[in-house]
């Protein structure tokens, strides 16, 4: 993305102020919905400042494991000139209305707010300012701050923002695209290390994730799902299940998959979830899937291979004449991938809980996108968005499964069904794996042709994915612009589109976590053909440093090539090795290159160390927790490369149950070390949730290729 | 049935059906959700808990055969001189991710260090695998039970915060 791109996304911010004051400015001043004079003296909607000078920021996106609840207080701390033990912290509500923006994906928390959060910061330092050169009688200009006290130097007088906060809070915001903000120089709280904020609690065990949630009266709700998906309920026989003491209800539900006024998911509802779940057994369910039960993962293969033996059906992109170019290339390489479905198994499973009273909905949401949440759940369950009250709860770990909101859809049938009783929807693990909005599979049909010289000068995809009514259905689209087409002259990328009865979704890096591994593995092919090692085709396939067009924001080479040579540097790569295999990719608006080493000893590939380089900008904002983004993202890529990680269908049905099905990285599997480095350069700080996933499976798929011999072109890769 | 049990150094007495799981008993009748529900399966270890001083799984637990045992949970382990070790050292090495896993992984780390106080890395891989981490803290899980362990850093982190503590 370019700068001006980023530095105007701050009008995204709605404004509005506590105290009823509206303000004029393109950010949002709020300071939650505190009474009158009973309530310490807010700022803004983020800021509280307390009587003991200790300052409540607000978090307002929903933290997953990304460590958002610190990172964006920090921003704010830092321009309101706050000692950091001086910050409490508190998770707000979900209301976008009052904060903007509330959505954990897309790592897109970094650039959505670093300018945004540290103008609320600047604005409410702004007011603390003026409140005190009004006290003092002195002008603005001749104050400073330090670690929550304004100071006026040349009389040695200071005060705290807690003894200025009632007066500051009746100032007028200032325009928050003209409050000054530090110049980097200045910071002490970014790019310090901050740890997790709800460490103490999670370490104690205390309450905190939305399976936690308690309440006077709390009823659980199992659920029992159409096994296939987009399957309908036809008849439910509850006589045996509704005998059982302590089961208080049955309810038919839609999950949002269905068309309204169907079911495809019934509930039982009683005063235990253990009891519930075990009632599911007695639960007899008709259910219409003939519609669906077609549909298989040897189906899918079948008819992949009989698109790929054709020409594309549509055109993604086009340059130049590639099968000419191909026709007169001095050496052509052709190779087919693949790339299975896969799940999000994140540790918590889906759940929700909501309570119906009054005609109002209050959901304690474990949700990456409450927005989106709110808006789903009143679609299904016929509410008015504004009659909904969201409270976000932390959350045991998020992929991107949580950017789609069935279980808050449930939950909020559930609750209208029983009003006045709370209820908690639970997934057991097997409803999980078998009713997520899976990463799609897809199929790739390359040809490259190279010139004498080594140099790419053709380049043609086949690529085979899932579409509905002609469009690629959730995360199985391709960037027409996908790397090297836009810098190769004559290429040819195609698509043809098959159809699926599973619901598709966004898995940590979607698209990328499979166009890395696609693109990257057949590139070594093609640097190899080419008589080079992958770094060095990719630094002469870049070319000079300039942007080029990219998928959704345009592609930095020169940043590209920063990577490529730090992460070259510090491994000590020295052309093709035994052993080691390499990697970049751009997603995210992060520029990664990795190096990955293994061995392979008693028929088992082990990985031994990983290095990472990353560019996202000019500022890591909280060193310690993007170290442990880029780290879980390596890690997470090696387990769906190593071990067997696919979402297999039979009759329409998903056939994983349990880990057993589906397995995900344990520590026997994790290599001794991670070594991340930021490459810094003069753009805007981006987001670390994502882009560190993607190229360590090509990296891995090429470091095994490089000790056997044997191209690695499908995943889940076959270990040996 | 009525079943009596001493949970976290309390005695507590429990209705429940004799096949209810201990990690669900925990979880609803004694209120103590800080055990956590990942599989149901035994595969996961989200639900370590301690029972009569060994790690078990309380999802693969029956109440009835928790009968007149002594259970540690993630509630009551810092009162424990090694599980205050550990988890003082989980916060110091900040190694929670979403959190979710990180109190099975405590049990399950504590248990490890009370039979083997000085665990090579390969101990330490092996006992911690029946625990998952879908965040992958994994690295940091290993730093920590060697710092806990009183063993010196199998690699040295330069990033590694260095008692820079959040407030
Ligand atoms: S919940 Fe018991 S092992 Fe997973
Ligand atoms: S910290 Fe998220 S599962 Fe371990």
């Amino acid at each position: 993305m370019s700068k001006a791109a980023i530095l105007n996304r701050r009008s995204f911010m709605v404004a509005s102020l506590a105290g009823g004051a509206v303000l004029t400015l393109d950010a949002s001043v709020v300071l939650g919905a505190s009474a009158p004079g009973a309530q310490p003296d807010v700022l803004n909607a983020f800021v509280r400042i307390n009587a003991d000078n200790s300052v409540t920021i607000g978090a307002k996106n929903p933290e997953i494991g990304q460590g958002v609840k610190v990172m964006l207080p920090m921003l704010i701390a830092e321009e309101l000139d706050l000692a950091w033990e001086q910050v409490i912290i508190e998770q707000t509500d979900a209301d976008e209305k009052v904060y903007g923006i509330q959505t954990a994906g897309g790592s897109s928390a970094t650039p959505r707010n670093w300018l945004p959060m540290r103008q609320v910061g600047a604005a409410a330092r702004a007011m603390l300012i003026a409140a005190a050169a009004k006290q003092w009688g002195v002008d603005a200009a001749t104050l400073s701050t330090a670690r929550g006290a304004v100071l006026h130097k040349m009389s040695g007088k200071s005060l705290t923002y807690a003894s200025l906060a009632k007066a500051a809070s009746a100032e007028t915001p200032p325009d928050l695209a003209k409050v000054a903000l530090k110049d980097p120089t200045a910071f002490s709280i970014i790019g310090q290390s901050k740890v997790g904020v709800d460490v103490p609690k999670i370490i104690k065990g205390e309450p905190l994730f939305g399976i936690d949630m308690r309440l006077p009266g709390l009823v659980h709700a199992a659920v029992v799902k159409c096994p296939s998906h987009g399957g309908t309920v036809v008849a439910i026989d509850d006589a045996a299940v509704k005998a059982i003491p302590g089961v208080i209800a049955v309810v038919a539900v839609n999950s949002g998959y269905v068309p309204l006024g169907k079911s495809d998911t019934v509930l039982i509802v009683a005063d235990s979830w253990w009891k519930a779940s075990k009632a599911r057994e007695k639960l007899a369910v008709t259910w219409d899937d003939s519609a669906v039960r077609g549909f298989s993962t040897a189906g899918y293969e079948k008819d992949a291979a009989g698109l790929l033996a054709h020409a594309p059906q549509t055109s993604l992109f086009k340059a130049g004449d590639a099968d000419a170019a191909l026709a007169n290339a001095a050496k052509v390489v052709k190779a087919d991938y693949e790339y299975p479905f896969l799940a999000h198994a994140t540790l918590e499973p889906q759940n929700c809980t909501a309570l119906f009273k009054d005609g109002k909905l209050e959901m304690w949401a474990p949700s990456q996108s409450p927005g989106n949440g709110r808006a789903e759940t009143a679609r299904v369950c016929g509410i008015a968005p504004e009659d909904m009250t969201i409270h976000l709860t932390r959350i045991g770990g998020g992929f991107g499964r949580r950017l789609l909101h069935d279980f808050m859809a449930i939950a909020g049938q559930a609750a209208k069904a029983l009003p006045g009783k709370p209820v908690k929807v639970l997934y057991d693990r097997t409803d999980d794996f078998r009713h997520d909005f899976y990463r799609p599979a897809g199929w790739h049909r390359f040809s490259a042709g190279l010139d004498a010289s080594g140099a790419i000068v053709a380049l043609k995809d086949h690529f085979v994915t899932f579409a509905k009514d002609g469009k690629p259905i959730r995360a199985a689209e391709m960037a027409a612009t996908e790397f090297p087409g836009p810098v190769v002259p004559n290429v040819d990328y195609g698509v043809s589109y098959m159809a699926t009865n599973l619901a598709t979704g966004w898995l940590r890096a979607p698209t990328s976590n499979a166009m890395a591994f696609v693109f990257q593995g057949f590139l070594d092919e093609v640097a190899e053909a080419a008589g080079l090692d992958l770094p060095e085709l990719m630094r002469r396939t870049l070319g000079a440093s300039r942007e080029i067009p990219g998928g959704r924001v345009p592609f930095h080479t020169g940043r590209a090539r920063g990577v490529i040579d730090a992460v070259c540097k510090s491994a000590g790569w020295k052309g093709r090795e035994t052993g080691r295999g390499f990697g970049f990719y751009f997603s995210h608006l992060g520029y990664f290159a990795e190096v990955v080493d293994v061995t392979i000893a008693d028929g088992a590939v082990k990985v031994d160390k990983v290095w990472v380089a990353g560019d996202i900008g000019s500022q890591v904002i909280n060193p310690i927790n993007a170290r442990h983004q880029v780290q879980g993202s390596a890690i997470e890529g090696l387990g769906q490369a190593m071990l067997g990680q696919k979402i297999v269908q039979e009759t329409g049905v998903v056939t994983a149950e349990n880990f057993g099905d589906f397995a995900l990285m344990r520590m026997d599997g994790v290599p001794r070390e991670i070594a991340v480095e930021f490459v810094k350069t003069d753009f805007p700080p981006t987001g670390l949730g994502e882009p560190a996933l993607p190229p360590v499976i090509p990296a891995l798929a090429n470091a095994i290729y490089s000790i056997t011999g044997k191209r690695h072109r499908r995943l889940p890769l076959e270990m040996i | 049935m009525s079943i009596a049990l001493t949970v976290n150094g309390r005695k507590r007495v429990v209705e429940a059906e004799t096949d209810k799981p201990l990690l669900w008993v925990l979880r609803e009748d004694l209120d103590m959700p800080g055990t956590k529900f990942g599989c149901g399966a035994g595969l996961c270890g989200a639900c370590t808990v301690h029972l009569d001083g060994e790690a078990v799984r309380s999802c693969q637990t029956l109440i009835a055969d928790a009968a007149g045992k002594v259970v540690t949970t993630i509630e009551g382990i810092a009162a424990n001189a090694i599980g205050k070790r550990v988890s003082a050292a989980w916060a110091a090495l900040d190694v929670p991710q979403c959190g979710y896993c990180q109190a099975g992984q405590i049990m399950s780390a504590t248990a490890l260090l009370k039979q083997n106080p000085k665990p090579t890395a390969d101990d330490i891989d092996g006992w911690m695998s029946g625990n998952i981490c879908r965040c992958a803290t994994y690295l940091r899980i290993r730093a920590a039970i060697r710092h806990a362990a009183g063993l010196p850093a199998e690699i040295v982190d330069a990033g590694q915060p260095s008692g820079e503590q959040m407030a």
